[in-house]
C-alpha cells in the first residue's frame, strides 16, 4: 500500500492505493494522526486506487473518524468500489460514515 | 482448461507475509476460473483474516513460530486450512456481531464475522495445531 496525501483548501485528501489490511494499517493511521496533530479537522480517504480491506483496516477507519471527531473534525470516505462497499454494508459502517461517489462530491460535503 | 492446484506453506508467523500468500491462493482460484467477486472480495479478505487470527492470536505474534496454510482449489471449490500453534478457541463463542448499535463503533470484533459472511463455511478444529477450515464454492 503506499499513501498520497493532497490539501484541498482545509481538507486532507488521503489516497489509499492497494491493500489495507492488517501488515500496514498503522502507516495510514500514523499519517492521519499526524494530520490531525498539525491542526487538520477535515479528513478525506480517497479509495478510488484501492484493492481490498480487512477488519484491521476498517478498524483504523473507525479509530480514526473518533478521533477526528473528539476533535471537532470528522473523517469522510470516497470512491468505495463494489467490494468495499459491501464491507461496508456487511459491517453496517456505512452508516457510521459520510460516503461520497466521488472527490468532488466529497470535498463539496464538508 | 481450469486446473486444480494444492498449495502447502509453512511460513514464519509474520503479518508481513499475508499480503504475498494471499495473492499465491488468488491465482490459484482464478486458474480455476472462480468469478471476479471471489477473486477480489470473498478470497482475499476471508483469508487475510484468518491468516492475521492465526498469527497475532492463535501464536500471540511469537517469534520464531510458524503458521501453516494448505489450500486444495478445484473447479468445484476451494478449501483453505490456516494451522496455527495456538491452543486454540470456540468459533461459535468468540464470533461477534459487529453490526450491533453496541458493537459498531468498536474498532475490533469485525475479523470471524467477515470470515464467516464471506465464506460457505468456516470450522475450527484440532490437527497437528489449531486449524481453521474455510470452504468456498466456486459461482
Amino acid at each position: 500500500m503506499s499513501l498520497q496525501v493532497i490539501k484541498h483548501g482545509d481538507v486532507v485528501v488521503v489516497e489509499v492505493d492497494g491493500q489495507l489490511i492488517v501488515g500496514n494499517r498503522q502507516e495510514l493511521k500514523q499519517r492521519v494522526l499526524d494530520e490531525a496533530e498539525a491542526g487538520a479537522r477535515k479528513v478525506l480517504i480517497d479509495f478510488a486506487k484501492a484493492g481490498y480491506i480487512d477488519s484491521s483496516g476498517l478498524g483504523v477507519l473507525v479509530s480514526l473518524a473518533k478521533r477526528l471527531r473528539e476533535l471537532g473534525g470528522d473523517l469522510r470516505l470516497a470512491n468505495l468500489n463494489d467490494d468495499l462497499q459491501t464491507l461496508f454494508e456487511l459491517t453496517k459502517l456505512d452508516s457510521l460514515f459520510q460516503i461520497a461517489d466521488t472527490r468532488e462530491r466529497a470535498l463539496e460535503s464538508f | 482448461m481450469a486446473s486444480n492446484a494444492a498449495l502447502d506453506l509453512r511460513f514464519p508467523s509474520d503479518v508481513q507475509q499475508i499480503e504475498g500468500i494471499v495473492a499465491q491462493v488468488v491465482r490459484s482460484c482464478r486458474a480455476c476460473r472462480f468469478d471476479g467477486r471471489q477473486l477480489s472480495l470473498n478470497v482475499p479478505v476471508a483469508l487475510t483474516e484468518a491468516l492475521s487470527n492465526a498469527i497475532l492470536r492463535g501464536n500471540a505474534d511469537g517469534a520464531g513460530k510458524h503458521v501453516r496454510l494448505r489450500a486444495d482449489v478445484t473447479e468445484l471449490r476451494l478449501v483453505l486450512e490456516v494451522e496455527d500453534e495456538g491452543e486454540g478457541f470456540d468459533l461459535e463463542a468468540c464470533t461477534q456481531d459487529p453490526t450491533t448499535l453496541e458493537n459498531l463503533a468498536r474498532e475490533d470484533g469485525r475479523g470471524l464475522f467477515l470470515m464467516r459472511s464471506l465464506m460457505d463455511r468456516v470450522e475450527r478444529f484440532r490437527g497437528d495445531g489449531n486449524v481453521v477450515r474455510l470452504t468456498l464454492l466456486r459461482r
